[in-house]
């Protein structure tokens, strides 16, 4: 047999599978594309079809037809109108009707107003939805969300409850034998990795330190260790897989703690931890008091919010398109 | 031409298993077992099986290490409520956790990390008696003890790792998780909190020796195969002669690089590589949070790690006073 047609033979072949190899197991291959300065690593990697399918999510329902300024006010016509008793009549009706749309499409105006009696708050759903109202409000008056705003709809799209929310982790009961630490098992939060997986209630319905890394170069009475380190590791997990973006899209690459070489994006996503925490502590977790026990997750608390609740997988929720200015009752006061 | 092409051994000896030397001194465990022969593992090795040569240290390595693999086995087992099936599927992620920061060196309740530090004493007791056999076997076989040196610099990582820096910044904690998944996450956890580690400049050289290592087993392996088909891994008696092919590899590396290794000294280059490896990467790990507490911090003082031009925006902390 003639040894170089042989090698000939399988050569092409192996070459071919090597290189398919070193493209990784990704299929299609993840894009990387240069954010900072050459050969920092600082890369937005994506991958395309991943892109796609979350941008397919992201439909923005078009603004229900304006209605002309002018006449009585809400809050004169009807009884117990706490919070939106300054928008005119029109205005009001029109967005109850979004609202409808947006939180309880199938049950309708039932699904928070008992019978006749629309004033009536015998219904939790109406005190929470008063409250979520308030909160809506608050939000929009946030840096985090700038102009562009939010809506109802931003969270929950369509559903009584945003797809998007969390509980607290149920406590363990294993002291003596097999204990996991609060995490050491497969779980969505920290993207499968065997971090913790309840960073939230220390973090965002909380005031706990995120931040564990030395601004000194030497030992300076630091106390953070690694375990604490793995509790924000597990966070950043999450705040990665929610806005479908990579460490590099806020941090750099060589100090993710050092601020001025950071990209702004940490900015606001600082303003968002930040924001996510007022929203749990003032206003999402004082409800587990109104909601009714199967709303209340297993340790008897109520649905929260993290980043997911509002970004979904995008960078902008909704692909940054702004719904809040064709709804003046949202915007903030 | 084919021939020598192959990926398995090509020469195998079936000859009538022997016992093998005599040791300078009478033994107190007796050889065990009856040799036989083996075709597939003569594929990749020496043919005949056994015997083998327990010994005290041996016996006692095993137990113990039975111990430890028992303690974070059932510690790992119960986490998943003792169902066979979840172990399986969870097992990646399971882990036996080291104590938590408030118990300092202490011995914390058996479920908050005491089972940990059984496990951790007694695997450790496996190793260092594993150390012992292999030197003691290597010197009862009027060897060099080069081998267990080697494992010993694996053992100063190790004991660095668990034990030595653990005690030298006071607390369990600091040590790492036995776990698939979970010493991994340790890990990188442990080189975010100390500033990004790949700018410790003993983590560098750790590196160094690792890669160097393969580089220097590739081209060590690749140099013997190549030869092969003049006898070449006969090393020994091609030495002293012309032509031979110890000569022609000899040659290959003095025509490519205009330097080379001797039969010899190859050995010695494979063996300190491997060795500064961990050696290295111990004296790094030792160093972080006890000496630098941020390598990256560390690195701009000490001029190694560059300052880019500003691509983005001027950026500054939110925080007013550093809050988290």
């Amino acid at each position: 047999m003639n040894g170089s047609n042989t090698h000939a033979r399988w050569l092409t072949p192996a070459a071919v599978l090597a290189l398919l190899a070193m493209t990784g197991c990704e299929a299609p291959p993840p894009q990387s594309t240069q954010q900072g300065f050459r050969g920092t690593g600082m890369v937005d990697v994506v991958q395309a079809d991943d892109v796609a399918e979350r941008k397919a999510m992201q439909t923005v329902p078009a603004p229900l037809p304006a209605v002309p300024d002018g006449g009585p006010l809400a809050g004169e016509i009807y009884s117990n109108v706490q919070v939106l008793g300054d928008l005119s009549i029109g205005e009001f009706t029109r967005t109850m009707t979004a609202i409808t749309a947006w939180v309880s499409p199938e049950q309708g105006c039932a699904y928070c107003h008992e019978g006749a009696d629309m004033a009536s708050d015998s219904l939790y759903t109406k005190v929470v939805s008063r409250r979520m109202l308030e909160m809506t409000r608050d939000i929009n008056a946030n840096a985090h969300v700038g102009a562009v705003g939010v809506t109802c709809y931003t969270c929950h799209r369509g559903q009584n409850v945003p797809e998007n929310i969390w509980y607290k982790a149920t406590p363990e009961d294993a002291f003596f034998v097999g204990n996991r630490d609060g995490q050491n098992q497969p779980s969505a939060v920290p993207q499968y990795a065997a971090l913790p997986v309840d960073p939230f209630s220390d973090m965002l319905d909380g005031t706990a330190a995120i931040r564990v890394v030395s601004t000194a170069a030497l030992p300076n009475g630091n106390p953070r260790n690694i375990k604490d380190t793995e509790a924000t590791y597990g966070l950043m997990m999450h705040l990665s897989e929610a806005l479908g973006a990579n460490c590099t899209f806020c941090h750099n690459s060589r100090s993710f703690t050092a601020w001025d070489q950071s990209p702004p994006a940490r900015v606001t996503a600082w303003h968002g931890i930040q924001m996510v925490r007022g929203l749990n502590t003032d206003y999402l977790a004082p409800l587990g008091s109104v909601l009714p026990a199967h709303r209340l997750g297993e340790t008897g608390d109520a649905p929260k919010a993290n980043c997911a609740t509002c970004h979904q997988g995008q960078r902008k929720p909704l692909d940054g398109v702004s719904m809040l200015q064709d709804y003046p009752a949202l915007q903030s006061r | 031409m084919a021939e020598y092409q192959n990926i398995f051994t090509r020469v195998q000896v079936h000859a009538p298993t022997y016992a093998g030397v005599p040791t300078q001194e009478p033994e107190l465990w007796p050889r065990a077992g009856t040799p036989f022969l083996s075709y597939w593992l003569g594929k990749i090795g020496d043919a005949q099986i056994g015997p083998i040569h327990l010994g005290t240290t041996g016996f006692a390595s095993l137990v113990c290490g039975f111990i430890a693999i028992e303690v974070i086995g059932l510690n790992m087992w119960a986490s998943v409520g003792w169902s066979p099936m979840e172990f399986m599927r969870q097992l990646p992620w399971l882990a036996l956790e080291p104590p938590g920061a408030e118990y300092g060196l202490a011995f914390p309740p058996l479920g908050d990390g005491g089972w940990w530090l059984i496990a951790g004493f007694f695997l450790t007791a496996s190793i260092l008696l594993w150390w012992v056999r292999m030197y003691t076997r290597a010197k009862a076989l009027g060897m060099g003890t080069h081998v267990a040196w080697a494992f010993a610099a694996a053992i100063w990582l190790y004991l660095v790792l668990g034990f030595i820096r653990p005690v030298m910044m006071g607390s369990w904690a600091e040590a790492v998780p036995f776990g698939i998944f979970p010493h991994l996450d340790w890990t990188a956890a442990f080189s975010i909190r100390y500033g990004n580690l790949f700018y410790n400049p003993f983590h560098m050289l750790s590196i160094a020796f690792l890669y160097g290592s393969t580089l220097l087993f590739a081209m060590h392996g690749a140099t013997i195969l190549a030869v092969s088909r003049y006898g070449g891994e006969r090393e020994i008696e091609q030495v002293v002669d012309r032509g031979t092919a110890s000569e022609r590899a000899a040659l290959f590396w003095r025509w490519t690089m205009g330097f080379n290794a001797t039969m010899e000294s190859i050995h010695r280059w494979a063996w300190w590589f491997a060795v500064l490896c961990p050696l290295t990467g111990g004296i790094g790990i030792l160093l972080t949070g006890t000496v630098v507490d941020n390598w990256f911090l560390w690195a701009v003082n000490h001029g190694v790690a560059p300052a880019y031009p500003d691509v983005f925006p001027p950026v500054s902390d939110p925080a007013a006073g550093g809050a988290p």
